[in-house]
């Protein structure tokens, strides 16, 4: 290969190039001046997307790499450029999202000096990355860069940091690059176990009645295709988790809703009913198992994880399926019997119609009161045929969207799962419209989070992207709100919000919007929204007392659902 | 589920931080470590972590799980103390006073078989090596002749099985490496 004599940031350009990289989010600042100056002459090589807060950053790279399945990345300065960061790095963390975060750093002689915008990135940052480097010699950039894009991509993705010293920025460095392909102390996809395979396939195979919990290891794994098979053929009903979402389609005939606390009835209390439960590239989060001594008791689990370090991390396995989905799931398919499991399949009509009338057609088709949150969702969906990209925030407006947009794609729900990252939502909605430019993207949001980074209308207004905003506002924090109504005796403590007038927040930037307050303005102002594919805020005026139903109280067991009516 | 005290070996390659990736994972479960030994093993370029921590079976291994999931860890193990032979090492200084004025010490010394690393005008230093309950009795023995200081390193190990586990490991590794 030819050697080329460049400086470290170029070198830096240079890498992120053969990484395949087209899109980058970031922001600058003085420890990091050097690797945007280099950016300015590869202006043409990527597409740069200035957002207005580092946090904006982070969370836009997070919902671009969720969307497209490749690694997001980002570059910000030292100190608070680094520290804005930390939040979204958690969220991928748990959310198991690739991402390449270049973080600056002061000169190498001035470090552990406390210097001017110096802050201990690798010491903050260990605990929740996958991988995090500080680079202090130019000469390093590209076999750092090789190495951060293999893991932060392979086996379970995960955040990466690099941390450049400003040095090794501007030092003179010869550019030659390998892309790596291994590490010898990582191995990202656990070999296939014959045996287990067997045991699993077997024990599906003598399940009367088995159910499968769906998580986002399929979507991350591109394994779509291979869990419908496994599931049509020994005839599965199945449940996703939030970050599963999607895998399946909704109106897939096995899929049967979402679990956990606040999802549907019938996966829940099922699974406290099922004798082999599947779990398949999900963890066992505790807002999926509630209490977990009283979990899935009764049933033989037999979990397919790509991590190790999952299985009876929460919940202990009969047997445990190691390796990428995608491979994974053939091998026990192939040793499956077809099956037909029609009575316990019927079973879950029993949930599905109590749910429908004491918690679903009340929430999506109220004829009196105010506007519900679950009527707005049922309306964007049906509006856009179910095919958009549904991006959330955290609290009530993301548990009614996940319960009530439907999907008919892959990749369709973006959301901010093990963290519950307020603010998550709009700056992770730009990120997905330009992560899947040919998709239409709804964010529905609460007035509480679209304030937490309300800034980035800023970067949907410089670059034009054609968010859809739907603020279900409740003039509270709803989530809390709701707990505080059933645990904490109505004591409202800080919930309450006066909010600004949002329609005109969007004019000040360009953004055309309306404030609905009328159930018979809410087509309307809808089909206005989606006229044409430019960025739009649409306001809701929603119940102020509104509650998300079902809900398993944190701390009970699932089959403690309670419907709330 | 009964707590006792495991030692958590871990290797490890030679970057900066690794200590800190290893010791979070323990703050984060609310685990004490009894004792830390950080040297190079016999392999160049690895580094060898031996932990000793008391918990229960059960978190012992989630724990030696997380361990290992870390990049740049190779290999992490959790042993009982009847898996391997152990040893440390303790420190004793006495003044020389003591030492000198008090025929008894020299039957001490060589009931427990202690060394001596030094003598001079102000003080001497006594070295035992064993378990801690050995190195701790010596101590106690002591302690009429007043100890100025006293130190035990963290524990050492080798495994009692015959298998070497690490390079086993080296070689299943490499053999998986596309570029060898």
């Amino acid at each position: 290969m030819e050697k080329k004599i460049m400086k470290g940031a170029e070198g830096l350009m240079c890498s992120l190039i053969e990484e395949n990289v087209n899109t980058i989010f970031g922001y600058p600042g003085g420890q990091i001046i050097t690797v945007f100056d280099a950016l300015y002459s590869y202006r043409d090589s990527f597409q740069y997307i200035l957002t207005r807060h580092e946090q904006g950053a982070i969370h836009a790279a997070q919902g671009y790499a969720r969307v497209s399945g490749d690694t997001g990345v980002v570059i910000v300065t030292s100190g608070p450029g680094a520290t804005n960061v930390i939040t979204g790095l958690a969220d991928a963390m748990l959310d198991s999202t690739p991402l390449v975060v270049i973080t600056g750093q002061v000169g190498a002689s001035l470090l552990g000096s406390d210097a001017f915008q110096e802050t201990d990135v690798i010491g903050v940052t260990q605990p929740i990355t996958k991988w995090s480097y500080q680079i202090r010699k130019a000469s390093e950039i590209p076999w750092a860069v090789a190495r951060a894009f293999y893991i932060a991509r392979e086996g379970r993705p995960g955040p990466v940091v690099l941390d450049i010293t400003k040095d090794a920025q501007s030092e003179m460095m010869e550019f030659t690059y390998k892309k790596c392909i291994f590490i010898r102390s990582y191995q990202p996809y656990p070999e296939l176990q014959p045996e287990n395979i067997a045991q699993a396939a077997e024990m599906i195979n003598n399940a009367k009645r088995p159910m499968a919990l769906v998580g986002q290891g399929v979507l991350l794994g591109h394994a779509e295709d291979e869990l419908k098979a496994f599931l049509k053929k020994a005839d599965i009903p199945a449940g996703s988790t939030l970050l599963g979402l999607s895998a399946l389609s909704s109106d897939f005939s096995l899929y049967k809703g979402l679990l956990g606390m606040h999802g549907n009835l019938g996966p829940n209390k099922k699974t406290a009913e099922c004798d082999v439960l599947i779990a398949i590239g999900m963890r066992f989060d505790d807002r999926v198992t509630g209490d977990l001594k009283k979990y899935a008791k009764q049933a033989k689990v037999i979990h397919f994880d790509i991590d190790t370090s999952e299985i009876d991390k929460n919940v202990k396995t009969s047997v445990a399926v190691l390796g990428n989905a995608k491979e994974t799931l053939p091998a026990v398919t192939e040793l499956l019997q077809p099956a037909q499991h029609t009575a316990w399949i019927q079973s879950f009509e029993v949930c599905e119609k109590e749910e429908m009338e004491r918690v679903i057609i009340p929430e999506i088709m109220p004829t009196a009161g105010p506007i519900t949150m679950g009527e707005v969702v049922n309306r964007v969906s049906e509006a856009t045929n179910h095919e958009a990209i549904l991006v959330t925030d955290v609290g009530q407006n993301q548990m009614i969207a996940a319960r009530y947009f439907k999907f008919s794609r892959s990749r369709s729900m973006i959301t901010s799962g093990g963290l519950g990252t307020m603010g998550f939502g709009l700056p992770a909605a730009i990120g997905a419209a330009l992560g899947a430019p040919e998709r239409r993207v709804c964010f529905f949001t609460g007035d509480g989070g679209i304030q937490m980074t309300l800034q980035e209308l800023g970067t949907i207004m410089q670059y034009k992207i054609p968010v859809k905003i739907i603020i279900l506002n409740n003039s509270f924090l709803g989530m809390v709100r709701q707990w505080q109504e059933l645990f904490y005796r109505e004591r409202y403590s800080s919930t309450p919000m006066n909010n600004p007038d949002f329609p005109k927040i969007a004019e000040a930037y360009g953004i055309e919007g309306r404030k609905v307050t009328k159930r018979e303005e809410l087509d309307d102002a809808i089909e206005e929204m989606l006229k044409d594919n430019k960025a739009y805020l649409l306001e809701v005026e929603v119940e102020e007392n509104g509650m998300v139903y079902p809900m398993i109280p944190a701390g009970t067991s699932v089959d403690q659902i309670i419907l709330g009516d | 589920m009964e707590k006792i005290l495991y030692t958590i070996t871990v290797y490890t390659e030679n970057f900066v931080g690794l200590l800190n990736q290893i010791t979070i994972i323990f703050t984060r479960r609310q685990i004490n470590i009894e004792s830390l030994t950080v040297s190079k093993s016999s392999i160049p370029g690895i580094h060898k972590f031996t932990i000793t921590a008391e918990t229960d079976l059960e978190m012992v291994k989630k724990v030696v799980k997380q361990i290992e999931k870390r990049i740049d860890v190779l290999k992490a193990f959790y042993h009982t103390d009847d898996d391997v032979i152990y040893q440390e090492v303790a420190l004793y200084k006495i003044g020389a006073e003591a030492l000198l004025d008090n025929p008894e010490i020299e039957s001490i010394v060589r009931k427990y078989n202690a060394r001596i690393l030094e003598v001079n005008r102000s003080y001497g230093v006594l070295e035992l090596s064993g378990h801690t309950e050995e190195t701790q009795e010596l101590f106690e023995r002591l302690k009429e002749f007043h100890v100025l200081q006293f130190v035990r390193s963290g524990r050492i190990a080798i495994t009692k099985s015959t298998v070497e586990r690490l390079s086993d490991f080296l070689a299943e590794m490499e053999a998986r490496n596309p570029d060898r």
